[in-house]
């Protein structure tokens, strides 16, 4: 719409101009135009492929596919349509590392399940999180209502726990296996279940899946590779054992494949000739070599799929009109980005004084093997440097230096050991450092405008010798 | 009695005595006048008319034939009647041997002689007609529906019997008499006129019961009639009502909406009511409904009875009666008044109360004191003190009734409650009422049931409407096993009920000779019965259970109660009082709840018997103190785990004649669940899975048989350890942290360290590697997800670098895991 109003009127300026030139300038008018209609298509498609891709990387599940658990899907899928289609009562727990796509799972089968025919409308679900039900109260509470059972009046449920306990005990055991509509119970991290006291949810859950009342099946989520050493025995009795391993059990050749996969525009995108550009460059991308070294590097340090729509969506933030693909750069950059130390980067935006009381109780540590120091250590070792380099080195005021150690304090570069009390100083409260070496040393190496006399004193604690 | 009532209702004899009794002192009467004073009109009631006469339920009042009037020394007016049952008073298995639908209208004529048909005169309401009808004939549409009531057969608290022809002809007569009489008695009704003040006084006490035993001896204790613990219950009930207000506050009233047919009855006084309070009837919602809605929760301290004079009008009588009835229920127990008349006959001393002491059953239960007479008025004092309390209590309970008319309540008689009350498991046998020290409910004595009944009891929790606990029915019909390997999934499931209990044939004789005894002896006793998980404590206690009831039903055995506890469904112990499952759940520190179970055994004249179930061998010695544990007794039984011969004979019996599994297949799983736990649960899940596997699998080829490389597929499923696939399946850094943490602790000596030396360690092992080591905000991301799948144990990450960490699986483990790459 723009365009073509802004053509209008360039138009009409080019009417009122000399009529000699009026071909010849209109001719570069219309190519002006012409390469910023291209332009402008260019930007539209731009920020429409990186909300799609956002989209895709930040809601993590039942979007796109799934990799690497055919088997798995299948598994839980057999298991619903049994309990749906036949009323058998299941359990069932799903165990896998975080981002190891549990929820991911879950989702997708669910998502094909509702949409077979004989099982639309004909299960009921109810969904838990550890988290947000932290005790059995609430939990039972929340279970009432998301069945719709009678004694709930709006949003509310009514009643004490041993009588909501009770309500829905009763509404279970009066189900049977062929008439009953099958319950569904997913519990969501279902590890902080286990510590409600005695564990009775679980065990009336489990019991109800053992026994001829309605239906349900119990679909637990958890991340912890112990979670049946945690049952009670008499839990764990009636847990059916079956267990659903995720763990991200792919190799590097089909981590570049979800890489490719994740990145691909769709084949019905409408903007055709960009997608098969954008995709075209992709299928570059994961055959260069720097791409595949950064790609090597972060599934090595984890295979979370997570950590990989993190590091996508940081490359994909460089796309701009003007540079409208990702390049191998843009990943290797995403990738330095990702991967910088927090504390290190702390370091880099303190003063130097606060600098040089990092390195003195770097010494210190050095000295005292790890031991705890406090800050009139600090201070003394402070002015024996300044006191060798008083040519480069202003001397400051001993109250100085101690805002500056708080300074520290309250970034937690260091941390004391006991809590500040009113009896003891503050110049002797024993401290830590939280900073390993490297990291100092790190920090020092890209440290803008470093004093040459720090760095070597940070390097030998024994450098003026 | 009478002077206090002359104001109103007068009731006074027709006619000079006809005859006396010098010994009892008593003159005879041919016939009664109710006189009302407010509506200034008088009815005449003459012996062998049919009246009504006021029940628990103002809405079901029993129907009777006036057979004697007379007046004792006392002053006392006194009827004698022949009673005619509702069918609704017929417990409803018996009411099944009819084999036919029962008219509302329909009464029988009660040959039960357990009943006192002797009444006080001012509990007849009114008279009606009763006809008599040949079996064959059909109900004749009459117009006057509340008026007439129609015999065709009589009960004996055992079975149906046609009348009699000398009955019908004597009835038939009864009613020609009666017939001449108009019915003008709408008019007449005594309640409705008197004073709330008198009101009050007359439904507490004005309800009368058919009463068995005519005995004068009926106040004495030893006799566990109707009326002397109607009495006593109805005086601790006034009692604790006034005395305890706040509890009141709890109280909720809440009865099952069930259909009202046959409750014809209960509407007609209900309309006589209205009809008298013509003043106020707007006030009652609806009142040809049939049903008086009443749901509300005392929430308010009682108002002074002026400040809404109007609604006064609805103290009907089972109002009062409801109101004071349920004024002594406590939210978990159950207080119920068994009229199970026609039942109870069989017994000479058989007792009324019987309280649910399960948690689940927490619906108020209507308690309708079946009164004597004689024995009320005799409170009746007392009451008058109370009575003006209690109208303001009134008043509460009628502005709820009002905000909450749309909620609807029933009036129930106890029929209908009893069908609610019992429950498929009970057991627990006693003739005498016992109260254990500890809980200020009443403890229970439980009728003997003539049948143990199948219906599950619906708990009902207070809720603000009458909430049903269902879930919804299924839209689609469940489909039938269409393979041989569905069909013995189903089978093999631990919920499907196997014809008979293979492998525990000892236990069961034992459990069952055991309660067999104690039910025979009448005595009382403990069994404690205990065995690991799934070694089939609860399915044999449950089949023992069942032929039980199945050798009472037969009348071998004596009628007992079953009930059941699982100490796991329960929220409290307090809430748990006969069979306990899972018992070492209901340790509390004084263990008051086991002392009180276990001593009620016994007791001298309790037969109540207890079979505990728990899985530790040594429980009692364990965590109970001496006074519980000495209670217990000494009948222990324990299960010890299936072999795997037991194992294999479980399954193939499951599996009965279908064909799914290979004999070695079925070995197999026995074998290996033998040697983990003899776990029968885990067994059949094994199995189960099996065969999944198996229809996975044969969707390719067509084999339909599970076989040994299924099983072991499945024993692998459940019992590998997840912890060396956890650490194959990790990302490279996550190994070397690891090894890190193995080089570690081998260097330190100690296990465990600091993420700081792990992360020295770790660079160290990168540099042998050749490769980047990662940056401490790596490590720190490895070792938090590590924490995560409780690979590693460490502390709270507060303290960074300084943060402790340990191995949750052996060292072996881990080398194993890791070197195997």
């Amino acid at each position: 719409m723009k365009t073509s109003a802004m053509s209008k009127r360039k138009s009409k300026e080019s009417g009122g101009a000399n009529g000699e030139c009026i071909s010849q300038t209109f001719r570069n008018k219309v190519s002006e135009l012409n390469l910023q209609r291209n332009c402008k298509l260019e930007t539209f498609s731009c920020l429409k492929v990186q909300k799609l891709l956002r989209e895709r990387f930040c809601h993590h599940y039942a979007t796109g596919k799934l990799f690497g658990m055919d088997h798995q899907y299948r598994h839980l899928l057999e298991l619903l349509k049994r309990t749906i289609v036949h009323g058998e009562s299941n359990s069932a727990l799903i165990i896998g590392p975080r981002g190891s796509g549990k929820t991911a799972l879950l989702k997708h089968v669910l998502k094909e399940v509702k949409e077979m025919k004989q099982v639309r409308e004909n299960f009921l679900e109810v969904h838990l999180n550890g988290l947000l039900q932290t005790n059995d109260k609430t939990a039972l509470k929340e279970i009432t209502r998301q069945l719709h059972l009678e004694n709930v009046v709006g949003d509310k449920v009514f009643g004490s726990f041993a009588e909501n306990l009770a309500f829905l005990l009763e509404a279970l055991r009066k189900g049977d296996r062929t008439s009953s509509c099958p319950v569904l119970f997913i519990l969501d991290e279902f590890d902080l279940f286990v510590h409600h006291k005695n564990q009775t949810l679980l065990y009336n859950l489990f019991d109800i899946s053992q026994s001829a009342q309605t239906p349900v099946t119990v679909i637990g989520l958890t991340c912890r590779q112990d979670i049946l050493e945690l049952l009670e025995k008499r839990v764990k009795s009636r847990f059916s054992h079956r267990q659903i391993y995720l763990l991200n059990s792919f190799d590097f050749k089909q981590y570049i494949r979800i890489f490719k996969e994740k990145l691909s525009l769709p084949a019905k995108y409408p903007d055709e000739a960009f997608a098969q550009k954008w995709n075209n460059n992709i299928q570059h991308l994961s055959e260069d070599k720097t791409v595949q070294d950064t790609l090597q590097k972060l599934f090595h340090y984890s295979k979370d799929l997570r950590s990989l729509h993190l590091l996508l969506m940081l490359a994909l933030s460089n796309v701009t009109v003007h540079h409208p693909l990702i390049t191998a750069s843009d990943l290797h950059e995403a990738s330095k980005q990702y991967r910088m130390d927090s504390r290190a980067n702390i370091v880099h935006g303190l003063s130097v004084l606060e600098i040089c009381l990092i390195i003195a109780m770097k010494h210190l540590n050095d000295v005292y093997e790890g031991e705890p120091f406090n800050f009139q250590m600090v201070y003394n070792e402070f002015q024996k440097f300044v006191q060798r380099k008083a040519h480069c080195m202003y001397n400051f005021e001993k109250p100085v230096v101690m805002k500056a150690f708080e300074h520290l304090l309250q970034l937690e570069l260091v941390k004391p050991i006991e809590r500040p009390s009113v009896r003891t100083q503050r110049e002797y409260l024993l401290m830590k450092l939280l900073l390993d070496n490297n990291q100092i040393m790190d920090a020092l190496q890209v440290y803008p405008n470093c004093p040459t006399d720090i760095k070597q004193w940070a390097a030998s604690s024994l450098s003026w010798l | 009695m009478n002077t206090r009532q002359q104001s109103k209702i007068i009731y006074s004899w027709y006619g000079k005595p006809m005859s006396s009794d010098r010994k009892l002192r008593t003159l005879q009467y041919k016939g009664i006048i109710i006189k009302s004073e407010k509506s200034r009109t008088e009815t005449c009631i003459q012996l062998g008319e049919f009246i009504l006469v006021e029940g628990e339920n103002a809405d079901q009042p029993f129907v009777a034939q006036l057979l004697d009037l007379y007046e004792d020394g006392a002053q006392e007016k006194h009827a004698v009647v022949q009673w005619f049952c509702h069918a609704t008073e017929i417990p409803r298995n018996k009411q099944k041997l009819l084999k036919r639908e029962i008219s509302p209208q329909e009464v029988f004529f009660d040959q039960v002689s357990g009943y006192d048909t002797d009444i006080a005169v001012e509990t007849i309401i009114k008279s009606v007609t009763v006809i008599p009808l040949r079996l064959g004939e059909e109900l004749p549409v009459t117009l006057n529906k509340q008026q007439t009531f129609y015999v065709k057969q009589s009960w004996d608290g055992k079975c149906f019997k046609a009348l009699s022809p000398d009955t019908f002809s004597k009835l038939k007569e009864a009613t020609k008499k009666g017939g001449g009489i108009p019915n003008s008695s709408n008019s007449l009704t005594p309640l409705d006129i008197v004073s709330p003040l008198k009101k009050e006084t007359e439904g507490v006490v004005q309800s009368v019961t058919k009463q068995k035993n005519v005995d004068l001896e009926i106040e004495s204790k030893h006799s566990a009639s109707k009326s002397s613990l109607a009495k006593e219950r109805h005086s601790q009930r006034m009692a604790n009502g006034i005395k305890t207000p706040t509890a009141r506050k709890k109280l909720q009233l809440n009865s099952p909406t069930r259909s009202l047919k046959g409750r014809l009855l209960g509407s007609d006084v209900l309309e006589l009511f209205d009809y008298d309070c013509g003043a106020v009837a707007p006030l009652e919602p609806s009142p040809t409904k049939r049903k008086v809605k009443f749901s509300g929760i005392l929430g308010s301290p009682p108002k002074m009875p002026c400040t809404k004079p109007k609604a006064t009008s609805f103290d009907t009588a089972e109002h009062r009666q409801r109101l004071s009835d349920t004024i002594r229920l406590s939210p978990y127990s159950k207080v119920d008044d068994s009229s199970e008349k026609a039942k109870n006959l069989s017994r000479k001393d058989n007792t009324v109360f019987s309280v649910r002491l399960r948690e689940r059953q927490r619906q108020s239960l209507v308690l309708a004191p079946h009164s004597r007479r004689l024995c009320a008025q005799k409170t009746s004092a007392r009451i008058a003190e109370q009575v003006s309390i209690l109208n303001a209590l009134e008043l509460d309970q009628e502005e709820d009734f009002l905000a909450l008319s749309d909620s609807s309540y029933s009036l129930s008689s106890n029929e209908v409650e009893n069908d609610v009350v019992c429950t498929p498991e009970k057991k627990a046998k006693s003739s005498r009422t016992f109260s254990t020290p500890k809980s200020s409910r009443k403890s229970s004595v439980h009728t003997p049931s003539k049948t143990p009944k199948k219906t599950p009891s619906p708990g009902k929790p207070k809720t603000p409407q009458n909430a049903t606990p269902e879930i919804p029915r299924r839209n689609h019909a469940a489909q039938k096993p269409a393979s041989i390997l569905e069909e013995a999934r189903l089978r093999l499931h631990v919920s499907a009920v196997p014809e008979s209990l293979p492998c525990r044939e000892e236990e069961f004789q034992d459990i069952y000779n055991f309660v067999e005894s104690k039910l025979i002896d009448g005595t009382g006793g403990c069994m404690y019965i205990s065995g690991v998980p799934g070694t089939g404590k609860t399915a044999t206690v449950h089949e023992v259970i069942r032929s039980l009831q199945q050798a009472a039903e037969n009348d071998d055995l004596p009628s007992f109660q079953f009930i059941e506890i699982n100490g796991m469904k329960l929220t409290d112990p307090h809430q748990a009082y006969v069979q306990i499952l899972e018992l070492d759940l209901l340790w509390t520190r004084k263990q008051n709840v086991m002392y009180n179970l276990f001593d009620w055994p016994t007791q001298k004249h309790s037969k109540l018997i207890i079979l505990a179930i728990a899985n530790t061998m040594d429980l009692p010695e364990r965590i109970m103190m001496n006074r519980v544990a000495s209670r217990l007794g000494l009948t222990r039984m324990s299960f010890q785990p299936y072999t795997y011969k037991q194992l294999q004979q479980i399954i193939s019996s499951r599996l009965n004649s279908v064909k799914a599994f290979e004999e070695d297949a079925i070995q197999l799983v026995s074998r290996k669940v033998a040697a983990l736990s003899g776990d029968a649960r885990r067994c059949l899940d094994i199995c189960r899975r099996a065969t999944e596997i198996c229809e996975f699998a044969s969707r390719k080829r067509t084999s339909e048989i599970v076989k040994m490389a299924h099983v072991t597929e499945a024993i692998d499923e459940m019992f590998s350890s997840p912890y060396v696939n956890a650490i194959r399946n990790a990302s490279l850094h996550e190994q070397i942290f690891l090894k890190a943490v193995l080089a570690e602790f081998r260097r330190a000596g100690v296990e465990e360290a600091t993420v700081q030396q792990i992360y020295l360690q770790h660079v160290a092992l990168c540099r042998i590697e050749g490769m980047q080591s990662p940056t401490v905000s790596e490590i720190m991301a490895i070792c938090s997800r590590l924490g995560a799948c409780r690979l590693l144990l460490v502390e709270s990450s507060d303290k960074y670098l300084h943060m402790r960490v340990r191995l949750n699986i052996s060292q072996d483990d881990v080398t194993y895991a890791l070197k195997d790459e």
